[in-house]
């Protein structure tokens, strides 16, 4: 435990409106603190820089899911416990489920937010690609009023976001369109729990006789942000499923993405990988 | 790094095993420090402190948690449960009958967080298979035992 506590700050407002107040005061002095699955890793590195927090962890406002006939909507401070619980999102939302049950172990389910897991924006977080296939819209708020953005346009550079230093991410929608879709989610990493991707691979699809009618494809790990492929997809899309249309996916696929080498993998692998997964999950659909 | 004091102590109200507590701490500090060295409750270890191990594994509101991530201030009006609220007055729980056993522990540094990932196993789950009780204590890191005697410990608590 390399971190001073006393130079910390969190206090525990008693309502949302108190958080945005506080939030809304000097430019991003305050940050929020939700189940501090990542904050407080950095902390007992002694590599948390930000001294003053907001706890938001008990807001009511900001926990529970919602289901209409048209969407359901998450709070931000849903655990990936209560997502992979939900019985309308295990039914719609499988791939959500899936990377929720593959992040970290039971603990960190317990404790990690959906909100908290985008607003960190790792590349390799595990839910993003399917949030992006999925279509997902972002709620943010702030004491001056709300305002919803696509989740495709929420990233805009590694750690880059579009949402201001006194506003707060309060709800993901998710539109319901998932009939007749095929789910394909794939996390490859070095064990079954407790490891970050070296590869995440999240795609749908609607498929008529042999024909790809619609098609959704992101991946985490190989960019510096999640990303929707949507060249791939335009190479999928109205194809009859066979190997020349893999190819050609293939190639756009590998022209999308842009791995590195770090520590848990290299460009090279994530290539291949990412390319053989695309494979899969088209074979998947015949 | 800048390392002035720019926060002052708070109090805590808790129920920690059964028992009504009061905590003083820094707000951030970490649940498992303040379950140890206020509370003298060592049973909860530090392994990486970075909520990788599962050694610091402790019940919060009926659902197990690393502590090493838990800033206290989050924890008011919690019941938390720590390793030594699992035995009984004097009877322990079948899963520490069945590690002793079984030989499910060595060193025994893992072993209060095993045993809280076996006890929150078979209260969701009481007849795990095999694939449910590795994927129960995936979050638990064992550096002696290979785990196998760890899952047979958990299958003989499940036969008592």
């Amino acid at each position: 435990m390399r971190a001073h506590v006393p130079a910390y700050q969190l206090i525990s407002p008693a309502s949302l409106g108190e958080a945005l107040d506080v939030l809304a005061r000097g430019d991003g002095e305050w940050q929020p603190f939700a189940g501090g699955t990542d904050l407080m890793v950095l902390l007992e590195a002694g590599k948390l820089p930000h001294k003053n927090y907001v706890n938001i962890w008990n807001l009511s406002e900001l926990r529970g899911i919602e289901v209409t006939d048209s969407q359901v909507t998450l709070g931000a401070l849903t655990t990936y416990t209560e997502i992979q619980c939900h019985e309308t999102l295990r039914a719609e939302f499988p791939m959500l489920c899936q990377a929720a049950s593959e992040t970290g172990g039971l603990a960190i389910q317990n404790r990690g937010t959906i909100g908290g897991n985008i607003a960190n924006a790792s590349p390799a977080a595990d839910s993003p690609p399917a949030l992006l296939v999925y279509d997902a819209e972002l709620e943010l708020v702030s004491a001056k009023g709300s305002r919803t953005i696509p989740y495709y346009a929420f990233h805009t550079g590694y750690k880059q976001m579009d949402i201001r230093p006194e506003e707060l991410l309060r709800a993901i929608r998710l539109p319901l369109a998932s009939k007749g879709l095929t789910h394909y989610y794939r996390k490859v990493g070095t064990r079954k729990a407790q490891a970050i991707s070296k590869v995440c691979f999240a795609g749908v699809a609607r498929i008529d006789a042999d024909q790809i009618v619609d098609v959704r494809v992101a991946l985490g790990s190989v960019a510096p942000i999640p990303i929707r492929c949507v060249q791939t997809e335009n190479a999928l899309r109205g194809q009859t499923i066979n190997t020349a249309t893999i190819d050609v996916a293939k190639s756009a696929l590998r022209a999308e993405i842009a791995p590195i080498d770090d520590l848990r993998s290299t460009r090279d692998y994530r290539r291949r990988v990412s390319l053989n997964l695309l494979e899969d999950f088209v074979r998947e659909l015949s | 790094m800048d390392t002035q004091d720019i926060t002052t102590k708070i109090s805590v109200q808790c129920t920690v095993n059964g028992e009504s507590r009061t905590l003083h701490a820094y707000p951030m500090e970490r649940l498992l420090d303040v379950l140890r060295e206020q509370l003298r409750l060592t049973g909860t270890k530090e392994g990486c402190g970075e909520g990788e191990c599962g050694a610091c594994s402790v019940m919060i509101n009926g659902r197990i948690v690393n502590s090493c991530l838990v800033p206290v201030a989050q924890v008011a009006a919690a019941s938390i449960q720590t390793i030594e609220g699992i035995a009984t007055d004097d009877q322990l729980h079948a899963v520490q009958r069945a590690f002793i056993e079984c030989g499910g522990a060595q060193c025994g540094i893992c072993t209060p967080g095993m045993v809280l990932a076996a006890v929150n196993l078979l209260e969701r789950e009481p007849n795990p298979s095999d694939r449910e009780i590795r994927d129960g204590l995936a979050g638990n890191l064992c550096r002696c035992t290979g785990y196998m005697k760890i899952f047979e410990s958990v299958v003989r608590a499940c036969q008592k």
